[in-house]
């Protein structure tokens, strides 16, 4: 009898899943309908899109098909790759994901398309930090790096030169930002961290380590530097060959007095390095401070009195695209900054380019707790839907992704810990009233 | 007799069947090893800046990198240290390898009697090889680090009070992994050279009042000799070019040839990248090849 049971049940299972399945299908069928109900092109919609996975979300692609229609193919690459993909094979993808820091090879390289800015809709909504240099508020914030502003705009639509004033034509559109600091283990450290000059102070000898990216290394290293008093860089992101060597003597000088553990180059590696205590501090990305103290290690991700190091990511266009193909990528674009894709960027702990739409994709309650660190009035929700903090709680969860962009839900031991990653700096900025926008960490910003 | 020989090989060497035999793999030799090497060197003398290569010749893949060699003497410039530390692990890898090959495979061709037992155990070399390189590489990591089961182990047993910081992101780590990764590749042609060694030449030794010693130096080794270098040939050309398991073990702070290519095609400098390539090439060929001449394979086998 039971085993009769049993088989009944799982063919109950088969038949639900069936049904399920089918579900799918209708509604997937559906909203495609709906989405398209007069003309359906002859060819599918598919746009490749190259970049590394830590953007490259199965959501995202799927809310997509549904919204537009088009089929995004994921490529996956490591950060250097993707470069060199874009150089030696532009016919090989269609949109590119990557960081502004990179744009001064692409560019000249001719291997990206000059997107018309008027037809972004959302263009002038983009936050003025990218578009202009400054807070919503009109102020000014810090130049220095390859500043969003300074690679943006394009003399003409087959120029290869930067325009130093805006143009129409635009060369990446940004998605998200958010900005890196040192990590610390304050259980090993035992006292405050507050600059820079402490990644080679010797107390920390052979406890240190440094991101081994160069393009985004060398912006850590000269933030030491400059916070140490030994140079004052008039941009970090264009160094002279005297900066430059300047800057790599005393890193070199540091590595061979035995001042770093180790290098890591990869989001696991510096994981590693500071959950086992090779390390005590380091360079260090928001998410992989998370992980640290989600192994039940206390690990912080310091702000530091001479400010972040910010990154931004957006998207490109590769010059093959042409014909209908660049409809689609326009209407990708367009999509993406439409608001889904940003709310769900907010509700990983980033920042979205156009906070405006992805505002209005998000409840109030959900903008107070991602954005404002206030405490939740009713459930929060994780992208999925599955309900990450109950009501009345404090942010003090956070859905992340790991380096590979699979998402992982992360619970803080207990909630009395002090908070860390973006949140913490939301909290920091509460504290110190001259911290008062989203924005103001770009105050130092070296936009890598 | 010797010169029929000769003069059927002459024959054999032009008639078309032979060449058709060897067409196939000469086909895949030419497209997959011979033209990209081709390539190689010719990019290696084109010019670069800073995303893309021209095509116009330019030796500066290989001014650059050698740059301050002459103005830095007595000092040695980065390339040369860089190398010089390069075949200091590969002579410390090879030489351990060997060693510990040669042992390994002394044991399973002479102790061991039965064959199935040889195969068995000669198997059971291989298990480390059913997970990938990094796997059995990282695996140290935990053992090795500061906090890791050897340092609490040797403090546990009061031995030391500070935990050894030289186990990890250190040349012994290199070293050690690196023996760890490719003693097998060693193993392999010495065993299969000793196992074609007839026993009747050990049992003369014997016979005749040899020691232990004296048969392993008269024998056993002139006639291994053929699989120490095949082995050598492995261990060496995977030394010289190796960049993950000197980087990861090395905490990224020992610099490799193979180093020096990955940074410059990161960097996008793909003629400098050439440019290291055909010198870690000529390095590497000039180190067989003077192997090869002291012990010479096609003879021996």
């Amino acid at each position: 009898m039971s085993t009769f049971s049993k088989m009944n049940k799982s063919v109950n299972r088969r038949v639900v899943l069936k049904g399920a399945a089918g579900a799918v299908g209708i509604v997937a069928g559906s909203g495609a309908i709906t989405g398209f109900p007069y003309v359906r092109s002859a060819e599918p919609k598919v746009l490749r899109y190259l970049g590394t996975a830590v953007n490259e979300g199965d959501e995202i692609s799927k809310k997509c098909m549904e919204d537009t229609g088009i089929k995004i193919e994921y490529i996956t690459a490591t950060t250097d790759d993707v470069t060199k993909r874009v150089i030696t094979q532009p016919n090989s993808f269609d949109v590119l994901d990557t960081e502004y820091f990179s744009l001064k090879k692409l560019v000249p390289s001719g291997n990206i398309f000059a997107l018309d800015a008027k037809k972004i809709k959302e263009f002038d909504n983009i936050t003025p930090v990218f578009t202009k240099g400054q807070l919503p508020n009109g102020k000014k914030i810090g130049a220095q790096g390859t500043a969003p502003w300074k690679v943006l705009y394009l003399e003409g639509a087959n120029s290869r030169m930067f325009s130093k004033t805006p143009t129409e034509f635009v060369t990446l559109i940004p998605t998200v930002y958010n900005a890196d600091t040192l990590g610390i283990r304050p259980d090993l450290i035992k006292r405050p961290i507050t600059s820079w000059t402490e990644l080679l102070n010797s107390e920390f000898k052979g406890n240190a380590s440094i991101l081994n990216i160069p393009s985004i290394g060398i912006m850590d290293a000269a933030m030491v530097v400059e916070a140490s008093g030994q140079h004052q860089y008039e941009d970090k992101g264009n160094m002279t060959k005297a900066e430059i060597d300047l800057t790599m003597k005393i890193m070199t000088e540091a590595k061979k007095a035995g001042q770093f553990r180790a290098f890591w180059k990869d989001f696991n590696e510096s994981v590693n390095l500071m959950a086992s205590g090779e390390t005590v501090i380091q360079s260090m990305w928001s998410p992989a401070v998370t992980k640290v103290r989600s192994m039940g290690i206390a690990c912080t991700f310091q702000p530091l009195k001479e400010g972040y190091r910010s990154w931004a990511s957006g998207f490109c266009v590769s010059k093959a695209v042409a014909g209908q193909k660049l409809d689609w990528a326009y209407e990708f674009v367009n999509w993406y900054l439409s608001g889904w894709a940003g709310a769900y960027l907010n509700r990983q702990g980033y920042y979205s380019a156009v906070l405006s739409t992805a505002r209005a994709n998000m409840t109030a309650d959900e903008w107070a707790y991602w954005m404002e660190g206030k405490p939740a009035v009713g459930d929060i929700k994780a992208p999925d839907g599955t309900i990450l903090e109950k009501a009345g709680a404090r942010p003090r969860r956070r859905l992340l992704r790991r380096s590979h962009g699979r998402r992982c839900l992360l619970e803080r031991g207990h909630g009395r810990e002090r908070l860390h990653g973006p949140q913490v700096e939301r909290v920091h900025r509460r504290l110190m009233p001259s911290q008062d926008s989203p924005h103001q960490r770009m105050r130092q910003v070296l936009v890598r | 007799m010797r010169s029929e020989i000769g003069a059927s090989m002459m024959q054999n060497r032009k008639s078309p069947v032979a060449w058709l035999q060897a067409a196939p793999m000469m086909l895949v030799f030419t497209l997959f090893f011979l033209l990209p090497l081709v390539f190689v060197t010719i990019v290696s003398a084109w010019d670069y800046n800073e995303y893309e290569m021209i095509p116009a010749f330019s030796l500066r893949g290989y001014t650059d990198t050698f740059e301050g060699c002459i103005a830095g003497l007595p000092d040695l410039c980065t390339i040369l240290k860089t190398y010089l530390k390069t075949l200091k692990l590969c002579l410390l890898t090879w030489s351990l390898t060997l060693v510990i090959g040669f042992t390994v495979a002394y044991f399973l061709a002479f102790h061991v009697r039965s064959k199935t037992w040889q195969i068995v155990l000669t198997l059971l070399c291989t298990i480390p090889f059913w997970t990938s390189n990094v796997i059995r590489m990282i695996a140290w990591i935990p053992l090795l680090g500061r906090n890791g089961l050897v340092n609490k182990g040797l403090e546990g047993a009061g031995l030391i009070q500070q935990p050894l910081e030289w186990l990890l992101f250190s040349e012994f780590s290199v070293v050690l992994a690196l023996v760890h990764l490719f003693t097998f590749f060693m193993v392999v042609p010495i065993f299969n050279s000793m196992i074609r060694i007839d026993k009747r030449l050990i049992e003369a030794a014997y016979d005749a009042g040899a020691t232990g010693w004296q048969t392993l130096t008269n024998i056993v080794i002139p006639l291994a000799k053929p699989g120490i270098v095949i082995g050598s040939i492995f261990v060496i050309t995977i030394v010289m070019g190796d960049f993950v398991t000197i980087g990861v073990m090395g905490g990224q702070q020992i610099a490799s040839a193979g180093k020096i290519i990955e940074s410059r095609l990161n960097a996008l400098q793909f003629p400098a990248a050439a440019a290291n390539a055909v010198i870690l090439l000529g390095i590497t060929i000039l180190i067989i090849s003077s192997l090869t001449r002291i012990i010479d394979i096609r003879k021996e086998l």
